[in-house]
């Protein structure tokens, strides 16, 4: 960047990662997102959640430049988005593997396309294929999987191109409800091992809930933040107890009580 | 356990045995009786195809058949898959050229034989453009399609992670539309067939065309049945052979995704 | 395609190719293509002609006779063998067999055994279009969802009512897409017959045309075989989408 940049600094505040500036995006005369706001923290997993055509997943795509605003900018790390970049990485709901490729080289294909010499980006994708539980499966294809399965390999390639914003669009979704249980305390202890920043998109109330340290939850017609929630207490317990802990409880009901007029 | 897995198996080989016994033996009965002074028995057309293959004429004679196939097929694919990926990556090139081939797949173009015939004389030449109209639609429609029904979300994972034009294309569109590429050749070879007989009986006798026409003007209909069943057996053969290539080289290609 | 954001329909790329059609044939580059404005001047002039309303009449009667034959045996053979197991294990190999084979090769059997005239060209027509059908019939009937005939019988449907009612119609979309491309066959074949029997229909005018180098003539029949078939595929395809609402969600 030639222009020096003065970063404001917020003591106590974390550190915003990416923030969305006046976010609208229209296609032909439907308004999908309208004038939105949102900051991301550092290092925290931000949920976005609301009733299905509130335009979350569109949002997303706007950040992994995958869409382009009709106006309003994305920054990440203060850096305007002009497309996609190497400093975020997606997780798709229906996984999007390559189902002509095994596990190792679906997990090493980012890394692939960013010219990592074979060996090396090998190397990479084996540790995460272990990280994420699918050690021994590196020569397995897509369609031998079960669809849990698959959401790791999804994961492992996300996490393997060391990515510092990681975008999950309803990760979870497309997998059984035990499984996506496993996956949620899975993804808790990756928030809090891995400095990075997590934007997850969820229609799941519960999940957002319990997986989220900020909940952005976004309203339809026309699409826009209606409020922020920030579980406070809920990232000191025991991930055992969350479910049964009073405020999750309470959080979930009062979302439920913002949400329910939308539902039809 | 084992036999009990086999056991289906084993019944849909005994009833494909029993439905080839039923046609055939319905072939050798109507031919006793027979049906037509011009409808010979099963066992009949069976020895005359014996016979012309030990002469070694059967074998001559495929040589021929199959020269202008094999070129025609060669062109078509060659220029078919070339023509159909650029038809479904550019939208230029698909308004263009894709109603051509839309009318071309729609249309009879067994009816452009006398003209090329006219072109380009009773050579081999003429064979092998029949060879070609017949093949190429199908080819090259299957091709553009299959490019342009790439999954969206491969494309944007790709996009996601990376990836340049060069990368999308060679990476993710070209093998994600690879099966049904192939079975558009498959396919082509299926009217490839058609058009390298229909040229065989229509333009000049030669090869297997020769010895139906020969054999059915002598009234030696045996042979003329015998040809005739080669040739529709070794096509059946390819064919399944070919599916074969496809279902397990693309095992689980259309298969990997969210909804099973 | 959008050219200054107006979007061209897709079609109308062939009025190029028919200007560049037009240009090669008055450049006077081979003597076989001739301009299409004469091509469309000559067509004229023939469309009144008994010969060629004799050959347009004699196409149409055993393209529709082959048409008629191959549903009426096709779509219920197909129908019992999605109903039926061991009809389905005994039909069944020979329905594919058929279908992938070069059905080219039988016109000179059914030349010897139906004669040098309409009965074998019509047998083709069927011949091409039958196989399809079947197939699709079948499928059609197999792939019922298992919970509509579920629903049939918990209402108390007589198998009568149970096929009339629920199965015929919740085959039907896929009997249809049999039927379209059987039709589509069926043009083919009864071309391809018309030309290896070559004194009927079309493959007499034909083989007229191209014996006198009539190049014009020769042209213009095959535009109005060709914009018939066309034609005629694009309302089957417009009538598959029309019903394909009710084969959607089910």
């Amino acid at each position: 960047m030639a222009m020096p940049q003065i970063k404001p600094v917020e003591s106590g505040a974390p550190e915003i990662a990416v923030s969305a500036k006046n976010i609208s995006k229209n296609y032909g005369d439907v308004e999908a997102l309208k004038d939105l706001t949102l900051e991301f923290p550092k290092g925290q997993l931000t949920s976005l959640l609301g009733p299905s055509g509130c335009g979350k997943t569109t949002l997303l795509k706007i950040i992994a430049g995958l869409l382009e605003p009709t106006s309003g900018i994305v920054e990440v790390n203060g850096k305007a988005v002009t497309g996609p970049g190497p400093d975020r990485a997606f997780v798709f709901q229906d996984f999007a593997l390559l189902p002509w490729a095994s596990v190792l080289r679906n997990v090493a294909f980012g890394l692939e396309l960013r010219g990592v010499g074979k060996s090396e980006r090998e190397d990479i994708a084996a540790k995460y294929i272990k990280d994420v539980g699918l050690g021994g499966f590196e020569g397995s294809f897509p369609h031998e999987l079960s669809g849990g399965m698959r959401q790791r390999v999804g994961l492992a390639r996300a996490l393997s191109v060391d990515a510092e914003v990681l975008l999950m669009d309803e990760p979870f979704s497309a997998v059984d409800e035990q499984t996506r249980r496993k996956f949620q305390e899975d993804l808790l202890s990756l928030v809090q091992n891995e400095n990075k920043t997590f934007i997850f998109v969820t229609h799941s109330i519960e999940e957002a809930v319990y997986v989220s340290d900020q909940i952005a939850i976004l309203l339809p017609r026309p699409s826009r933040v209606s409020d922020i929630i920030r579980p406070s207490d809920l990232r000191t317990k025991d991930v055992d107890n969350i479910r049964r802990d009073p405020e999750y409880l309470d959080t979930v009901d009062r979302i439920w009580a913002l949400l329910r007029t939308y539902v039809e | 356990m084992p036999l009990l897995q086999r056991l289906p198996i084993r019944r849909s080989l005994l009833l494909k045995l029993l439905s080839a016994l039923l046609v055939f033996g319905a072939w050798e009965i109507a031919g006793r009786v027979p049906v037509s002074y011009a409808f010979p028995t099963f066992f009949e057309s069976m020895s005359a195809l014996w016979t012309l293959a030990i002469e070694g004429t059967l074998f001559s004679a495929y040589y021929d058949t199959l020269k202008p196939l094999v070129i025609g097929i060669a062109i078509s694919a060659f220029i078919g898959i070339a023509v159909g990926l650029w038809i479904g990556l550019s939208s230029w090139f698909d308004w263009l050229f894709s109603p051509i081939f839309i009318v071309m797949q729609a249309a009879p173009l067994a009816a452009l034989i006398p003209l090329l015939v006219m072109i380009y004389g009773i050579g081999l030449t003429s064979k092998v453009f029949v060879v070609c109209i017949m093949a190429m639609p199908v080819i090259v429609l299957n091709t553009a399609g299959a490019v342009r029904n790439t999954p969206t979300n491969l494309v944007e994972m790709g996009q996601s992670f990376l990836a340049n034009r060069v990368e999308v294309i060679t990476k993710i569109i070209i093998p994600a539309a690879s099966p049904v590429i192939f079975s558009g050749l498959r396919l082509g070879v299926s009217a490839g067939f058609i058009g390298a007989i229909l040229a065989e009986l229509k333009i000049t006798p030669t090869g297997v065309g020769d010895i139906i026409s020969y054999s059915r003007s002598v009234a030696d209909y045996p042979s003329m049945y015998a040809a005739i069943f080669s040739i529709i057996l070794l096509a059946v053969l390819f064919l399944n052979l070919l599916e074969r290539i496809e279902v397990t080289l693309f095992e689980g290609n259309d298969r990997g995704y969210a909804s099973d | 395609m959008v050219v200054f954001g107006y979007r061209l329909p897709g079609m109308s790329s062939l009025l190029i190719w028919a200007l560049v059609w037009e240009l090669v044939g008055r450049s006077d580059m081979s003597f076989f293509v001739p301009p299409l404005s004469e091509v469309v001047t000559t067509l004229f002039s023939i469309i009144g002609t008994a010969a060629f309303q004799k050959a347009l009449y004699e196409t149409a009667y055993a393209f529709v006779a082959g048409v008629f034959f191959a549903v009426v045996i096709g779509v219920p053979t197909g129908i019992l063998m999605g109903k039926n197991r061991l009809i389905d294990e005994l039909l069944l190999p020979w329905v594919n067999i058929f279908l992938s084979a070069p059905l080219t090769a039988l016109v000179p059997v059914l030349m010897v055994l139906f004669g040098f005239g309409m009965k074998s060209i019509i047998i083709t027509t069927t011949l091409f279009a039958i196989w399809i059908i079947i197939l699709n019939a079948r499928v059609g009937v197999m792939q019922i969802n298992r919970s509509l005939v579920e629903m049939a019988r918990s209402f108390g449907a007589t198998p009568w009512d149970a096929f009339t009612k629920v199965y015929f119609w919740a085959a039907l979309p896929e009997i249809l897409g049999g039927v379209r491309i059987g039709v589509i066959r069926a043009v083919k074949g009864v071309i391809i017959g018309q030309l290896l029997i070559s004194i009927v229909g079309f493959g007499a005018l034909f083989e007229l045309y191209s014996n006198n180098f009539l190049m014009a003539h020769f042209w213009a029949v095959l535009l109005v075989l060709f914009a018939l078939a066309f034609t005629l595929s694009e309302v089957l395809a417009w009538m598959e989408r029309r019903l394909s609402y009710y084969s959607s969600k089910r």
